[in-house]
This record gives structure tokens, C-alpha cells and sequence, in this order.
């Protein structure tokens, strides 16, 4: 990258004194960082024909200063009217800022590896070794079709807006076409919009992940995925247009006609409550395990759990913070904001074990660590640590009592508690978020939302969660009866006593 | 003079004593595999997320031993000693007659081939 600027600026050997001169200006003003993205600002404009207009030097450094403040660049070239003059730009325009592309690719990885292995070792661990490999196959299973129907038209309908509907997005960008380096500016200034849309696809991939927590041990893999391939386009694909998309229903912080305006900053309704509710009902719609309360059925491996616990906590960094799509002060706060809560719950949830049953135990303060991840997620760009440390002992108080208290009153199976952790989870987070949101430390609620964040946020939120509970509820029901009714969700009971590692992918996970 | 097998179920952890006890006996060679039983101790509860479950089969170690008859007080002495704690679960001795013991390299037979 520096020799090829070294190269290029060598070509315009008569301009090179005074770009010095305006260069050592800016790097005392700025430091050392702006010199870099000022060489790049001048290889375009000794590539513009001579026609076009040339921008002053305010408007370019604007340009470059709208990289460190996470703001549109073409805001200082347009004129009183807000028009751009044809064929005025900087070299800021329409190319990436290497800061919070870097992030947003960094934060995509993460958000993978929170996946692959992160939730796989954590739900392996947890079931019994006959059915380790299962879980696996499933995390597996679920990244190649959800990247592919992405590529289709997930990204499209989630994040595009031919159709101009709140319900879902366009068709725009099927198969990512026109899916560049140059970034969408309906959603960030400064990320390429490849990697935004390939951070995004890390969420549509986890979301139906976690569903198989509630269903492990007992559906057979064909159902899963048929499963999934469902309702991404009939509850993921739409909710998340609605919560996210630029003319989405629910969209309160971006979407100034939206006629929920309820917020949520990583996902608390899209990804927590829609996986966790759908797990419910699949699960009561799928039954019982083999022998559920009669046999003993405990973690295989709680060290794999923890092992997968931490990649998920550091994963979620990626996932939290990364869902500022930019480097920038509310990434920073999601930070700190997730940081907070999920050591307050997991310790929190610990603690609550204690004085129950007298031990604090390792999966207790793994479900502990992950609840707090969960109730944070809507909440951690738009509350401050204060909020953080409410959020934390909420998530381990309300998850713990669903755990182990309320699912023992209804008796239904949700094997690796999707339900308790992330349908109450998600449900309290987005609740909370309305609550203790605050503009302090973070400017975008008061674009659209001003005169109702701290007083009646919460009552958006109440709808919000409504018509997640809704749409994941029957959307799930549709699928699982349709499905059932075709090829069914279950494997034999021998199949299923044998385990499905062996009769769903003929391996064994362990081989003594 | 005939043989005779001992069969020590022990707790795991006093193993290396038990060995080392049984090597100033006198004895030269033993068999050990990792097992899971119980006796009066019975097993102990788990609990995950609130779900409680009973588990039976505890770890334990068997030792099984081939010797002359001569040996067994010595023998069964050191086992005794060294994997004494005084609690429930310390483990049992079983001394039972061996017919016949054949040495596959040299095909000794007999107290030669111990």
C-alpha cells in the first residue's frame, strides 16, 4: 500500500511540493493518519479529466474529517440547495475508511467464530456423546445454506429497498450483485459494502443456529434443514428488514416514517427473541427426548461447554460492538456495555445457584455468562455502564428462574435451554433497552427518537416484541406441521437411541 | 504350592501408594484397569441447570495380582495399609485359587511363570 502511494505520487512529480506543504499542515493538525488517507486523496484528483470542478482544500479535508467522525463525505460538496455539483468528489467518496473496515471485518470474523466452534462447543458439550457430532453437522449444515441463500436473495430482502415496504427489502441486490468495495451509505459511510453484507450473514447464520438448541438430541438432520431453509425467508428475512432495514417497520433509530419506533442495536428481537421463541414451539411441536425425566441426560463434556462459552463471550465483541458498523465512540460503549453485563450475570447466576442448592457450578456460570451476552445485545450501543450492571443482574436472576424453575413446572423439553437463555433473555433485553436507553451515549436517538427515548420508549418496545413473539410463533408452527406432514421431524427410536451421530452422519465423535 | 489371585478394588487415588507398598513386598507384577461400581457407598447427585441426576457408578481400580500362596498375607497386608483411609468407599479384597499359569514366551508353567 505505501509503495504503490509513493509510486503514484512520483507520476505528478510538479504537484509534489505543495501536496508536501499541504500535507505537513494536516499531519501537525492531525497527526500521522490523515497523511495516509490525504495520498489517497491525491491519486483521484490527478485522475479527474480537467473538466470536472476540482474541491477546495476545505471540502477534501471535510472529507477526511467525516472519516473520523463516522459521517458522510459528500456532505461538504453539496451547495445551499444540498445538490452535488456533476462530477465534484474527493478522493473520500465512495471508498472504504481502512479503520472501520477493518473493524467490520474483523468483527465479521468474530461474529463467524462465535458459530464455528463457539455455539457448536457449547451446545456439543451439552448433550450426550452419542449425539456430539449431531449438534456439529447442524452448525455446519446451517453456515452453507444460509450463506447461500444470502447470496441468492437473503442479503436483498433483508437489506435492499426496491420494494419501498417496511416488511421486507428488494430484490436489488440478488445474487450481491453490485455488492462492492464501495460502500452502501444507506447503512455505513465508511464499510465497504461486501463486508457489510458478509457481517450481517454472520447474524443470519447464528440466529437459526441456536435454534437447535431447544430440539437436540431427537429431530433428524433433513428436518433441521428444511427447517431453516423456512423460516429464514418467513421469519428472518423479514424481521430483520423490519428492525434494520432502511424503510423497515420497527427501524425507530434510521427510518424516521417507521411505525414501531422501537430500537435494537444488535439484535435482541431479530436474532435472540425470533430464535428462542421458534424454539419453543418447535420443540413442544417435535416432543420429548427418549426417556426425558426418566433417564439421566447430562452435559457429555461441561469442558468443551466452558470452551465454547468463552469463544461465544469473545465472539460477541465482534457481534456487540461490531454493530456499530464503524470504529467508532458507540462501538467503544458497546464494549465496555457488553463487558459488564455478562461478567455481572455470569457471576450473578453463579451466586443464585449457591444460595439455592449450595455449590456455584461451571455451567452455571457459563449459562450465566451467555444470558448476560443475550440481554445486553439490543441494549449495548444506547445505555451507559450504570445500565450495563442493571442488565447483568437482571440476566442472571430472570434466565436462572426459567431454567430451573419454570421448566420444571411445564415439563417441556428445551434440551439445551434456547428458551430459557435466549427467547427470556431477548424478551428482557428488548423490554430493558426501552427502559434504560440514553442519548448520552449515543447521538442517534435523537434523530428520530428525541421526544420519546426515557419516557416512552419502553411502550415501542412492548409493541416490537409483540410482533416478534408473533411472527417467530406462527411462522415456526406453519413450518414445523408442513414438515412433519411431509417428511417428518423425527428419526426412528432406534435410530434415536443409538444416537445420531451414527444414524444421521454413520461417525462417531469419540472413538476409545 | 499352589496359586492364588488377588483382585483389589481401590479408590483411584491411592493407587500409586498401593503400588509402591506392594513393590517392598516382594511383588513383581500386577494388572490394573480403571472400573466403576458401587457398594455401600453408593453414588453421588449432579446437578445441571437444576435438573438433579443420581450417579450410581463411581471410578474404583482393580488390581489383580498373581502370586504364590506363601505371598498372600504379605500381600493382602501392604493393600491394606496403604489404601486404608477409614471412610465408606475404601474398596474390598478378593483372593481366589488360580488353576493354572503359563508364561507365553518360555511356556513356563506354574510358580516359574509369576
Amino acid at each position: 500500500m505505501v509503495t504503490s502511494l509513493h509510486q503514484r505520487s512520483a507520476q505528478g512529480a510538479s504537484e509534489q511540493t505543495k501536496q508536501r506543504r499541504i500535507s505537513m499542515t494536516m499531519q501537525s493538525m492531525l497527526g500521522w493518519r490523515p497523511l495516509v488517507v490525504l495520498s489517497v486523496l491525491w491519486m483521484t484528483v490527478m485522475g479527474v479529466h480537467a473538466e470536472a470542478p476540482t474541491p477546495s482544500l476545505e471540502q477534501r479535508v471535510a472529507g477526511l474529517e467525516a472519516y473520523l467522525g463516522n459521517t458522510d463525505p459528500t456532505a461538504p460538496l453539496k451547495d445551499a440547495k444540498g445538490n452535488i455539483p456533476e462530477g465534484l468528489t474527493t478522493a473520500s467518496v465512495g471508498v472504504a475508511g481502512p479503520g472501520h473496515n477493518g473493524w467490520m471485518m474483523t468483527s465479521a470474523a468474530l461474529v463467524l467464530f462465535m458459530t464455528l466452534p463457539g455455539l457448536a462447543l457449547f451446545y456439543g458439550g451439552l448433550v450426550r456423546s452419542k449425539n456430539v457430532l449431531s449438534i456439529l453437522a447442524q452448525c455446519l449444515g446451517i453456515t452453507g445454506l444460509v450463506s447461500i441463500l444470502w447470496w441468492v436473495v437473503g442479503y436483498s430482502l433483508v437489506f435492499g429497498k426496491g420494494f419501498n415496504s417496511p416488511i421486507l427489502g428488494g430484490l436489488e441486490f440478488s445474487f450481491l450483485k453490485g455488492v462492492t468495495s464501495a460502500p452502501n451509505t444507506d447503512y455505513a459511510y465508511w464499510v465497504s459494502h461486501n463486508v457489510f453484507s458478509m457481517y450481517q450473514m454472520m447474524f443470519a447464520i447464528i440466529t437459526p443456529a441456536l435454534i437447535i438448541g431447544a430440539i437436540a438430541e431427537r429431530i433428524k438432520f433433513s428436518a433441521v434443514l428444511l427447517f431453516v431453509g423456512a423460516w429464514m425467508f418467513i421469519v428472518y428475512f423479514p424481521l430483520a428488514h423490519m428492525v434494520w432495514g432502511v424503510t423497515g417497520l420497527m427501524n425507530g433509530v434510521w427510518n424516521a416514517g417507521a411505525a414501531i419506533k422501537a430500537i435494537d442495536f444488535a439484535g435482541g428481537t431479530v436474532v435472540h427473541m425470533s430464535s428462542g421463541w421458534s424454539a419453543l414451539v418447535l420443540c413442544l411441536i417435535l416432543g420429548k427426548r427418549l426417556g426425558f425425566g426418566k433417564e439421566p441426560m447430562p452435559p457429555h463434556s461441561m469442558v468443551l461447554c466452558m470452551v465454547g462459552t468463552g469463544m461465544l463471550w469473545v465472539g460477541w465483541y465482534g457481534f456487540n460492538a461490531g454493530s456499530a458498523v464503524a470504529a467508532d465512540g458507540v462501538a467503544s460503549n458497546a464494549f465496555l456495555t457488553t463487558t459488564m453485563a455478562t461478567a455481572v450475570a455470569s457471576f450473578v447466576w453463579a451466586v443464585a445457584e449457591y444460595f439455592d442448592k449450595g455449590k456455584a457450578s461451571v455451567l452455571g456460570f457459563c449459562s450465566g455468562a451467555v444470558a448476560g451476552l443475550v440481554v445486553i445485545t439490543p441494549a449495548t450501543g444506547f445505555v451507559d455502564a450504570s445500565g450495563s450492571i442493571i442488565i447483568g443482574v437482571a440476566a442472571g436472576l430472570v434466565p436462572w428462574f426459567f431454567c430451573t424453575r419454570v421448566k420444571q413446572w411445564f415439563k417441556y423439553d428445551d434440551a439445551l435451554d434456547t428458551f430459557g437463555v435466549h427467547a427470556v433473555g431477548g424478551t428482557l433485553g428488548a423490554f430493558l433497552t426501552g427502559v434504560l436507553a440514553t442519548a448520552d451515549v449515543n447521538s442517534n436517538l435523537n434523530t428520530n427518537l428525541k421526544d420519546i427515548v426515557g419516557k416512552t420508549l419502553y411502550i415501542e418496545q412492548l409493541k416490537a416484541m409483540a410482533l416478534t413473539i408473533a411472527l417467530s410463533v406462527v411462522g415456526t408452527a406453519i413450518i414445523a406441521f408442513v414438515i412433519k406432514a411431509l417428511l417428518g421431524l423425527r428419526p426412528s427410536v432406534e435410530a434415536e437411541r443409538e444416537g445420531l451421530d451414527v444414524s444421521d452422519h454413520e461417525e462417531k465423535g469419540y472413538i476409545y | 504350592m499352589s496359586l492364588k489371585k488377588i483382585e483389589a478394588i481401590i479408590k483411584p487415588f491411592k493407587l500409586e501408594e498401593v503400588k509402591e507398598a506392594l513393590t517392598e513386598a516382594g511383588i513383581e507384577g500386577m494388572t490394573v484397569t480403571e472400573v466403576k461400581g458401587f457398594g455401600r457407598q453408593k453414588g453421588h447427585t449432579e446437578i445441571y441447570r437444576g435438573s438433579e441426576y443420581t450417579v450410581d457408578f463411581l471410578p474404583k481400580v482393580k488390581l489383580e495380582i498373581i502370586l504364590p500362596d506363601s505371598s498372600v498375607p504379605k500381600a493382602t497386608q501392604a493393600i491394606l495399609k496403604a489404601a486404608k483411609t477409614g471412610k465408606i468407599g475404601d474398596g474390598k479384597i478378593f483372593v481366589l485359587p488360580v488353576d493354572e499359569a503359563i508364561r507365553i514366551r518360555t511356556e513356563d508353567k506354574g510358580e516359574k511363570a509369576i
